[in-house]
This record gives C-alpha cells, structure tokens and sequence, in this order.
C-alpha cells in the first residue's frame, strides 16, 4: 500500500545498531562524500574505519551508525548512488562478526605498584604489546567487542590510563558471497548503456 | 622530526614523479605519434570532441590559460559572455533541458566558482546534464589560502553527481570523457571538474576515447521481466488507476511511449511539474498538475484511486504532502531510474526500476486495452467544480486589475502553445504552468525542486540558444527578475530572441499569499518598491512595453511576438490575487482549497 514509511511503529522501526560495509575505488575525497550523507540527515556515526579490502585496489569502509531500518535502508542506497561506490551493504547485528581493537597505556610505576593489574588484564584476554625495554609505559592490547573493551577500560582506570584508544568497527559478514565475483559482476554488467 | 623526515620523503617523491611525466614527453617527442597541447586545448578539443558547441562561461585569472585557448576556437565554438556565474550556469540549464544534451559552463577559482554553486544545487535536484569546468590555482597553492582559492570540490561534493580535480594535464581527456558520461547518462546531474591553472599550462600528447563504462557505476538498471509481469498484472486488475508522470518521462525521451500506454489502457494522468508538457495539456486522458498548486481532481483522486502509477518521479513534498494521509488505500507501482528513489518517500508494491522508455516500451504489450471512462468522469466534474471556483475568473476576468492567468492563456493562444515557457519561481510559476496549453514536448523550463529565484531570465536565454526556431517565452515576476537582470546585458550582446515577460504585482507574490492566508496578512518585508523596467530595458537596448490596462494587453502581446528581436512586457497585474487551488504546507491531499 502507499504507506509512509515515517510512521511505522513496528519491531522494524526501533533505533539500533547497523553496520555498514561499502567497497569503493581508492578515489581522493571518498570518505568525505560518503560522510556528508550521513551529516546531510544528522545521523551521528559510532564508528568508522578504511582499510584495504580483499581485492587489490579495492577499499572498503565499515561503518556503524545507530538509527532506524528504514533510514539505514535510504542511507545505504544513496552511498551505493555515488560514482566510486562499487558496493554498499547493509546488516544488522547478528549478520557480522566483528570486532574492534584496543590500547590501553599503563606506566610501569602504577603496575609495579598494582600487581593485580595484570590478573585484571589477562581475566579479559588482554595481551602485553612489545615495546622498547627503556620505555616508561605498558601497553595492553584488547580485541573484542566495544562494551567488553569498555568494560577493561573502566577497571582499570582506577589505577590510572594514560592513554587509550580503540579502533572502529571492523566486520566480516557472515555471508557466502566473494568479493571477487561481485567484482565480475560489475566489471560484465550490461547496466553501462541503454538496452537496446 | 618523524614528521619532517617523512614529509621530505614525499616530496622527493613527487619529484621523482615529475621526471618520469617529463621522461614520458620527451619518449613521444621522438616517435612523434600523438598531438601535442596544452592542457588548456586538450579542454576545448574534449569538448569538440563530445559535439559541445555552446558553451556558457566567465573568465578570471585561474582560468586565463582555458580562455586562452578558447581564442584559438572561435571558429568551432560558441562561447557566451554571461554577466554572472550565476547566470552561465542557469543559461546551460535551459540549454540542457530545451535540447536535451549537456550544457557547458567555464568559471574562475574562489568567487566565480562560488557563484555557480546555486545552479549546480538546482541542476542536481532537478536532474539536468550539466559539465562545469572551474579554474583553480596552481596546484603547488593548493590548501594554502592563496588568492582565489576555495575548495570548490568539497562546497559542490553534496550537490554535484561526481567531481573532479585534475592537477596533472595528463588526466583532462580521460575525465572530461568520464564527466561526459557520467553527467548525461542514468539520472544525470551536475559534474563539476577543476582544474589547476599549472595542468593547464602543461603539455601533453593529445588522445580522446569516449567514455561508456565505469565499473562502479550503473547507470540503466534492467527491471526483471517478474516485476514487468506484476505490474502489469496490478494494471489490468485496477478499475481506478492514476498515473503521476515526472520529469523522467522527458529525460527518457517516452513522451510517445507514454501516450501509446495510457492511451492504450484509458488511464487518467496527472503531472509533477517536472514532467509538464511530457503529454499535451489537452490531451483527454490528461488530468492536470499534482501537488500544492495543481489541479483539484489529481489531488483528490490520489486518496481515491485503486492503483498509483509513478513514472520517472519522485514523490516530492510539494506533490505528496502529507504522506501519512497519502494513497494509503493504493497499490503503488513507482518506474523509477535511480534505486535511491524507490521507498524514500512512498513505499511501491512494485518497483521497476529502470530507464521509463525502456519500462514502458516492455509494459505496452502487457496491458489489457481499456477505458475507465467512469472514473475519468469523475476527474472531468472535479475540473469543472475546479473551473467554476477558480480558472473562471482567473483566466477570464471582466473587470478589476490584470491577472496572471489571463496574460499566461493570451500568450498560449498566441503561441499555439508551441513556445517553450520558462518560469522563475513564484506565484506567476504556478499561474503560467497551470493555464498555458502546452502542445510540444520539452516546452517547460522551470527550477522545480530548488524553487531558484533568478533562474528564468538566464535559463531563457540558454534555451533559445538551443532552440533558436522555437519561440522562448520567460514568466518572471517582479522579485526573480532583479535576482538576475544583469542577463539583460547577455541579451543586449548576443541578441538571443527571448521574450521576457514580467508579471509584476509589486510584492514577492508567494510569500505574501502565505502571510496572507497562515500569518494574518502580517506583510513583512515582501512589498517591493520596484525600479522604473521600461528604463532599464532601454538601457540594455531592449524593445519593451508595459501593459497596465486589460484593453491594451492584445495590441501589445501582438507587438511582442511580431517583434523579430528579443522583447520585454511589463504587466502589471493585480497586487494581492492568490493562487488557488491550494494544499496548505503539510496537509493531505484531499484537504485541497479551492478558495
Ligand atoms: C533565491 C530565492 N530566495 C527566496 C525564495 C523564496 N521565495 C519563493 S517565491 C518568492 C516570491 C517571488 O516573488 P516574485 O518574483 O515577485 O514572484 P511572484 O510570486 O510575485 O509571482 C520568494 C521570495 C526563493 N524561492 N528563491
């Protein structure tokens, strides 16, 4: 029917987590006119990252955003509509695995003086990172997902964090598709010109 | 230090790539296979080279190199002094949608740049093939603030449909080709290239290739025969359907495919803005304009109708208004190029996205011929409860002031309906889309989804370029015409033969009708102490007149269209009309006014 999609009240319509994966060109400006649709419906993003992809030459940015389906829905198709965009996906949280990864940078004194620190990191899964002997600082290392990163960072702040930082969102999705034969997909396309 | 050392190396870097561009010249020298040009020719000849004759433009230091080159083509090209970016840009505007080929505009780095960004915004929401080509400064000033500099490519990146920089001369055929491509195909749009002033004033080796493939970008989707057969389906079970065509129609070139379906399955239509003059205003299955200032029956019929079929449109605001009270009772079928569109605003229980000529060229065999003359009944009492109420008095006034519609129906009697109209944007946009009787296609040239004041008088001027045979009639009110006027002096030096018509009512129309009707006629600074038109037109050396009594207005439309030079009439109609019917912002359709 011709309903307006603003007023659906359904499941379908709670604010929730999406995470966005997009393959595009490594073309200069890309991440900035990807990031104005977002800014042009005031959605904030919770994370961002830009890797490579599997595809040499291929980037693929992962994006989490909190929102609605349906403008999840609207705001993917106009990532999709930009010229260097060769993909755009969307998914809901239990259609990725994914993960994130985190800093945590402790001076040696505070742990001297806190042994327990360390039970409190290897309890989390938290692993030293090497750095050089005379450094002054201990660096933890944490992959998992943001609240349980969070959670490590909240104990141990306490003791006192130097430093810390996390990276975004990075997933895979749990589907079967090959980047590669998406790329055959767009390279044979017959959408190029009019039919005729 | 870190940082420095790693800055040098990028520089040595850059170098290094310096040399080997250098090299790859000095290669070609030798085996003097290609051409050799500047980056500034290679421009003008990529234009050449994609059939562009006209080319709508201003000159300005960072662009000195291009013009320079430009001088050398006369003989090939046509170039149009504007008075103002603004104006380049409009002008290529009305080019493009009078002869559906992409318009061209030149401008300089920082202000003259800037000054296209209002019709690069409007060409992007209204879908128009446009090639902008700015001058930027030397590339090795890029970021630094140097004089005329403005990061166009980041102010145009929301409403542009791609750009580009190109710091190396080496890329201008490829990405002129690209923008080209890019610009005119699928839903076209706005594409802006910059270009540093030192690419071009390098030397490359000159090759051109048209571009027709872009890996990540798919211009013409191919609906699937399934969707074809649903939607045919759905149209053969409908005993009330209603077709909503846009500027898709007209873009798609399916004016005839359009009329062959309708005809063919008896289906009422009604058109956007956009898409007037895709099927002639008096067409019998022609229902009239959708949306805020459209006809009563098309408003009311779309909460009535069983069957919504959209095609090459996109149920913009000012059409649906209030979209929870909108076809909620309708099957929907949207035919619709760009996958973006399809459930933004309505959601289609069939969606055939696809070029509309091509979708309907599948579709025409797979309807069922028939007629729903009950139901297009129905549209004809609501034209006549319409026309009683309202176009009556408008169109055929006895007494009293001038009124728009009148001036608007004595030109379309005049014309035949043949001119192409170009309105600004007003009350007298409205007026002149509602009663002139369009009988060609591509005949409406309008700021539809920008709503651009300003936008007539350059646009005319472009779409008379591109059809010099056809006549270009320009609808403009009092406060859109000083927006821009400064065109005159366009007119004034190439003479294009546009006939300007100004309805001035003194006040910045539409907004005081909204004072008028939701803010208690409170006229906050809408009233407009105007110049004296007639001086101005005579310091431009441009025949006018100005019609102040309804006994006059014969004698002087007559004048205007005999005149075989460009023209200005001056009407002045009635102060405080209003336009009706009227959906007010924000409400249903079917709470359409008639008063
Ligand atoms: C550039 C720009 N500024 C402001 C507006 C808002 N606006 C819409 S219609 C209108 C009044 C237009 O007055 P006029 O040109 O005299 O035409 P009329 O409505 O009287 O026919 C205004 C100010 C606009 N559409 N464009």
């Amino acid at each position: 029917m011709g309903k307006s999609l603003y007023t659906d009240n359904s499941n379908s319509e709670t604010m929730r987590n999406f995470t966005i994966s997009i393959l595009s060109e490594n073309s200069i400006g890309m991440l900035h006119s990807i990031t104005i649709i977002f800014t042009r419906r005031k959605i904030n993003i919770e994370s961002i990252n830009a890797s490579d992809s599997e595809v040499p030459g291929v980037y693929r940015y992962t994006i989490v955003i909190k929102t609605i389906r349906s403008t999840a829905e609207k705001v993917v198709k106009q990532i999709e509509k930009l010229i260097d965009v060769l993909s755009s996906f969307l998914y809901e949280e239990d259609q990725v695995h994914y993960q994130e990864f985190s800093l945590y940078k402790i001076s040696k004194k505070v742990l001297v003086a806190h042994p327990e620190i360390e039970k409190i990191t290897s309890e989390h899964g938290a692993k030293i990172m090497l750095t050089e002997p005379e450094y002054e600082f201990v660096i933890f290392e944490k992959t998992g997902h943001r609240e349980s990163n969070r959670k490590l960072l909240n104990e141990l702040q306490p003791y006192g964090v130097s430093e810390f930082v996390s990276s975004g969102r990075i997933a895979v999705s749990k589907s079967k598709r090959e980047t590669t034969t998406l790329m055959e997909q767009l390279e044979n396309s017959k959408c190029n010109v009019i039919e005729a | 230090m870190d940082i420095l050392s790693s800055s040098i190396e990028q520089s040595t870097d850059l170098l290094n790539q310096n040399e080997n561009i250098n090299q790859e010249i000095n290669i070609s020298v030798k085996n003097e296979i290609k051409k050799k040009v500047t980056g500034s020719e290679a421009v003008i000849m990529s234009l050449l080279e994609e059939g562009i004759q006209t080319i709508f433009g201003y000159p300005g230091g960072a662009i000195m190199p291009i013009y320079d080159a430009l001088y050398g083509f006369q003989d090939q090209v046509n170039h149009i002094l504007v008075r103002h970016e603004q104006g380049a840009i409009h002008a290529a505007q009305g080019f493009a949608r009078a002869s559906g080929k992409t318009g061209v505009c030149f401008a300089t780095s920082g202000p003259g740049a800037t000054n296209l960004v209002t019709g690069i915004a409007d060409a992007q929401i209204d879908s128009t093939p446009i090639v902008c080509i700015t001058g930027q400064v030397s590339s090795h000033l890029l970021g630094t603030d140097a004089f005329q500099e403005t990061d166009i490519i980041s102010i145009s990146m929301p409403i542009t449909k791609w750009s580009y920089q190109v710091t190396n001369a080496e890329e201008i055929p490829r990405i002129i080709a690209k923008a080209f491509y890019i610009a005119a195909s699928g839903r076209p749009g706005p594409v802006l290239i910059d270009i540093t002033k030192d690419a071009q004033n390098q030397i490359i080796d000159f090759e051109y290739k048209k571009c027709d493939k872009i890996r990540s970008y798919h211009p013409y989707p191919i609906a699937s025969d399934q969707d074809i057969e649903r939607a045919a389906e759905l149209i053969n079970n409908s005993t009330k359907p209603l077709l909503l065509f846009g500027h898709g129609v007209i873009i798609a070139n399916a004016q005839e495919e359009l009329k062959t379906f309708v005809e063919k399955a008896g289906i009422p239509s009604a058109w956007t803005i956009m898409g007037l003059s895709a099927l002639d205003t008096d067409h019998p299955l022609n229902v009239g304009m959708l949306g805020m200032h459209g006809n009563y029956g098309p408003n009311i019929k779309t909460n009535e109708c069983d069957l919504l079929i959209a095609v090459g449109m996109r149920f913009d605001d000012r059409v649906t208004g209030d979209l929870n009270r909108y076809a909620n009772q309708a099957k929907v079928i949207h035919i619709e190029i760009d996958p973006s569109e399809i459930n933004k605003n309505i959601h289609a229980d069939v969606a055939i996205i696809s070029d509309a000529k091509i979708a309907l060229k599948k579709l025409i065999p797979k309807i069922n011929p028939n007629n729903h003359n009950e139901w297009l009944e129905e549209f004809k009492k609501c034209s006549q409860i319409e026309y009683d109420k309202v176009n009556k008095n408008e169109l055929y006034p006895e007494k009293g002031e001038l009124k728009m519609a009148e001036v608007v129906r004595k030109i379309s009697e005049r014309t035949n309906g043949k001119a192409i109209v170009v309105t600004d944007v007003g009350q007298h946009q409205m007026i002149a889309m509602r009663y002139y009787n369009y009988k060609k296609p591509r005949s409406n040239i309008t700021s539809g989804g920008f709503g651009t004041m300003g936008f007539a008088l350059p646009a005319a001027i472009g779409a008379k370029m591109a059809c010099p045979e056809r006549e270009v009639v320009a609808f403009i009110g009092d406060g859109g015409f000083q927006m821009t006027l400064q065109e005159l002096g366009t007119i004034f030096q190439y003479k294009p033969k546009v006939k300007i018509v100004i309805l001035n009512n003194n006040f910045l129309g539409m907004v005081r009708q909204w004072q008028q009707l939701f803010f208690e006629k409170r006229y906050s600074f809408t009233t407009m102490v105007n110049p004296d038109f007639i001086a101005i037109a005579r310091g431009f050396s441009i025949q006018s007149a100005k019609v102040t009594e309804r006994e006059n207005l014969d004698a002087e439309i007559e004048k205007m269209f005999s005149t075989d030079e460009a023209y200005l009439l001056e009407v002045v109609v009635e102060k405080e009309d209003n336009v009706f019917p009227m959906v007010p912002s924000g409400e249903s359709v079917s709470n359409i006014r008639l008063s």
